[in-house]
């Protein structure tokens, strides 16, 4: 614990790069073969599922502190970090007994059985075996989000510096889901674990956005241009018989799927293809809200299949008869893609696949155009591949682009300020704004990015002198402030006052040159909501 | 006997200021720096310590009366006196008292000892006045030892990788109490013009200060290798700091215990070393007064006033003061990001 806990601390006090790498590698050079493997589990999001409740950690951190409630929730707000407030608040210690990292993780997966006394015996006494820094790592393995500034890129660039191996094999060992109990990296990293290998996806490749005019990429011709859909990114997987279909937040959704189950009998052995999970009925898409709410359902009904039922617009074949195709170039890759889509389409009418149309475009002002369109196919742009690259694994420059419409955008005015999180905790950086609907404002989309540091600033003294009502770590403020809020795409909802939910809503910029009274009003949002708010099948 | 007005903390019996932030006849000043010196006062009353630098920064020509601690003087039949706060050198609590009445007015200051400011002395009163920079049971200070020990220990590893090690340090009090503790042996120290001028009323006035060299027009950039600078935040993304290439920035502050702040302000590391009390101290100072009112000014006023009450049984008020230049309550957060160079506000 002693060891992991320095590894944190330098890996928090440092923003290069390379430093961070290095202080993975000399650790993996001295610990011990299951911490090492959850270290690395830790760090790219495979917890374990939390065991203790939130109430339950201020309950008894506040017996231990002697502290009443009302000023551990003060203290909350000010840190906004739950694990480290307790931390903070908790008297700490100096003990020499070191214990294992692998030790303390299997306890505290095993406290699921036990009783409530057993569980607060454990997490109590073990809040006065740390110091500071500790207690505030143990903290965070409790409630999860272990996030330390460490990028899947930054732990394969680690692991493959110090067991010498390519990077993209570790990508690809690293991804999917895995066991760290019982389990070694040396294991998985060699591919002897065995346990997962059929369900393994391979690390998805992602682009950026463009940051250039489409021209500078050179011949049109040399590049494959395609819409960029609003759905979910997957993966579709068919080993040994067996289908999985991952998203690209590596989870594992073949249960949600059921329109794919069938594909283990269309679909040759061996197939894993790329592309992107979409609602469609009657041949047209569907608004990404639908897809959403079939997502959280747990349990998929007969309704639900009927109203948002789910296709997968195929791009990319990552691997064929059971062999990675990655290295070959998009243009070949496209070719066998195409071959497995029409083939088994030609057997099976109703497939839940279709091969994501290639845009004929010859020059680059035609592939302008196209993007114009992308609103009325409910896309939110194009997609620029070059021709003869190769599948690579994360987020890289030069072979793919992303090229998003602009965002729609209105003018509202600020409500209410929140206090931020982490790197923004004790700031009102947390947004909500409103529109006009005749005198009065109504609230329609909370927003928190997109200001500088330096506006960050100025608001949130601004805030501070214009508090008209505290409510906990929310403060309403005269309505004074402009803002203009960028989204990408709009619905209808009865769940907010303003009938609308607005999709990734954020701050485009502060318009200092407007009074409230020149926002936008409630009827400029139900007009955007009439002109790209409704699937088009309705 | 002490009110408080759009001018300061007021004595009207004695007819005199304490920290006033607007131009009165008569002011004590508690300590120099600029949220609680002001200029245009009539005259001056401070401890000896803080006098020079108020002349270096107020003004030659002020007219100002200093006090060693624990001198009294009567104005008026209101007995006067100055205790040590141990905030910076020359820092001092006002003691006032008047028909067996006893207020003490403790600007800023802190319990432990920083190793150059003469330590806080508990002074018996029936009303207490007390900050509450860190009043939150959040911020409860490392051993001193312990941080001088993690920045000499950070300066030997960035001399090793060839960086120099820039201190980002307040130039009245941080600076001079950072370098009291740095290791001498590790390397050269170079200061900040802002830092080395009041270094030198340090020198003139109380002792010695580690050898250390201002950079200015004179020195070769290039020489300045593996070297610790201190500088004060003001220089911090200035063109100044650039010539100092390759560098690893540490600031100094009591907010760097939490990681939000640390990560924000962007320096490499952050040690939390504090000229104001934390948490324990600032209970252990009020309780040791015997005070049963006590007045809360700048800091998380409401949530320690609330605490006083609920918990010692305390009558305990907040009050406004223009300390934290902002009249919000529970929110001492402007000072870490606006309010540049001085943790303790503009």
């Amino acid at each position: 614990m002693r060891a992991f806990s320095e590894l944190f601390t330098n890996i928090d006090q440092t923003a290069s790069t390379n430093e961070k790498i290095d202080a993975l590698v000399s650790y993996f050079a001295t610990a011990d073969e299951q911490d090492a493997i959850w270290c690395v589990a830790l760090l790219s999001g495979r917890a374990p599922r939390r065991t203790v409740k939130t109430s339950e950690l201020w309950e008894w951190s506040g017996e231990l502190s002697g502290l009443p409630v009302w000023l551990q929730a003060e203290s909350y707000h000010i840190v906004g970090d739950l694990a480290e407030t307790i931390s903070l608040l908790l008297p700490s210690h100096h003990t020499n007994h070191d214990y294992s990292l692998h030790q303390i993780i299997h306890d505290l997966i095993d406290l699921k059985g036990k009783d409530d006394a057993e569980r607060k015996k454990y997490i109590t006494h073990m809040w006065q075996q740390f110091n500071k820094q500790e207690l505030f790592v143990f903290n965070k393995f409790i409630t999860g989000g272990f996030r330390m500034g460490v990028s899947d890129k930054i732990i394969i660039k680690a692991l493959a510096k110090h067991y010498n191996i390519d990077e993209n094999i570790v990508a690809h060992r690293l991804s999917g889901g895995w066991e760290a109990r019982g389990n070694t990296l040396n294991a998985l990293l060699s591919n002897e674990d065995g346990t997962t290998d059929i369900s393994r996806p391979y690390p998805f490749y992602l682009a950026y956005p463009l940051e250039t005019a489409p021209e500078e990429l050179g011949d049109v011709s040399e590049w494959q241009i395609e819409r960029k859909y609003d759905g979910i990114r997957g993966q579709i997987i068919i080993r040994n018989n067996t289908l999985f279909v991952w998203s690209r937040g590596e989870d594992l959704m073949t249960e949600k799927f059921v329109e794919f189950h069938n594909l283990v009998n269309m679909l040759p052995d061996g197939i894993v293809i790329d592309g992107e999970i979409l609602p469609m009925k009657d041949g047209i898409y569907l608004p990404f809200h639908v897809m959403q709410t079939r997502i959280g359902r747990k349990n998929v009904t007969k309704k639900t299949l009927q109203d948002a039922p789910l296709v997968m617009v195929c791009y990319d074949i990552l691997e064929h008869d059971g062999v990675d195709v990655r290295h070959l170039s998009m243009q070949e890759r496209r070719a066998i893609l195409e071959n497995v889509i029409n083939d088994a389409r030609s057997r099976n009418n109703n497939l839940p696949l279709l091969l994501s149309p290639v845009l004929e475009c010859n020059t680059w002002q035609e592939v302008t155009e196209e993007r114009t369109r992308s609103r009325d196919n409910h896309c939110e742009g194009l997609m620029l591949k070059k021709k003869d690259s190769e599948y690579k694994t994360g987020r890289r420059r030069g072979d793919w682009w992303k090229w998003k419409v602009d965002p729609l955008s209105i003018d509202g005015v600020m409500l209410y300020a929140q206090r931020g999180h982490g790197r923004r905790a004790d700031l009102y950086t947390d947004f909500t704004f409103a529109v006009w609907d005749g005198d009065e404002l109504v609230p329609f989309c909370k927003a928190y990015s997109g200001l500088t540091d330096k506006e960050m600033l100025q608001v949130d003294a601004w805030i501070k002198k214009n508090t008209l009502d505290k409510f906990g770590p929310v403060r309403s403020v005269t309505p004074t402030l402009v803002f203009e809020i960028g989204f990408e795409g709009i619905n209808p909802s009865p769940r907010h006052k303003s009938g609308v939910a607005l999709r990734f809503p954020r701050i485009l910029r502060w318009r200092q040159d407007k009074t409230a009274k020149e926002a936008n009003t409630k009827a400029d949002l139900m007009e955007l909501l009439n002109i790209y708010g409704i699937g088009k099948s309705e | 006997m002490v009110t408080f007005d759009n001018c300061g903390i007021y004595c009207a019996q004695a007819g005199i200021y304490i920290d006033p932030w607007k131009p009165v006849d008569k002011a004590i000043i508690t300590h120099a720096h600029s949220d609680h010196a002001h200029a245009g006062m009539g005259t001056y009353i401070a401890h000896e310590h803080a006098i020079p630098v108020m002349r270096f920064r107020l003004g030659a020509d002020i007219r100002a009366q200093s006090l060693a601690y624990d001198e009294m003087i009567t104005i008026n039949g209101v007995k006067i006196s100055l205790h040590p706060a141990g905030h910076i050198w020359g820092s001092s609590q006002v003691r006032l008292e008047y028909k067996g009445e006893i207020w003490v007015v403790s600007g800023d200051y802190k319990l432990r000892h920083d190793g150059i400011s003469t330590p806080f002395e508990p002074v018996k009163c029936h009303s207490f006045i007390t900050e509450s920079t860190f009043g939150l049971p959040i911020y409860n200070f490392p051993p001193i030892e312990e941080v001088h020990g993690d920045i000499n220990d950070w300066w030997t590893k960035n001399k090793e990788e060839g960086k120099n090690s820039i201190i980002a340090a307040y130039s009245l009090g941080k600076a001079q109490r950072v370098l009291t503790h740095l290791d001498t042996s590790i390397g050269n120290i170079y200061t900040h013009g802002a830092v080395d001028n009041i270094n030198k009323i340090y020198i003139d006035t109380i002792g010695t200060l580690p050898h250390t060299q201002r950079i200015d027009s004179s020195v070769n950039r290039k020489e300045i290798k593996g070297a610790m600078i201190i500088a004060p935040p003001s220089a911090l993304d200035t063109p100044w700091m650039r010539t100092l290439q390759p560098y690893k920035l540490g600031i100094c502050s009591g907010w760097m215990q939490l990681r939000g702040t640390r990560r924000r302000r962007g320096a490499d590391r952050g040690f939390v070393l504090s000229d104001h009390a934390d948490w324990d101290q600032l209970n252990t100072a009020v309780k040791e007064t015997g005070a049963e009112r006590i007045y809360v000014t700048h800091g998380y006023k409401s949530i320690y006033a609330k605490w006083l009450s609920t918990n010692y049984g305390l009558d305990a008020t907040e009050v406004e003061t223009l300390y934290t230049g902002e009249s919000e309550d529970n929110n001492t957060d402007t000072q870490t990001k606006l309010a540049q160079d001085n943790e303790s506000i503009q």
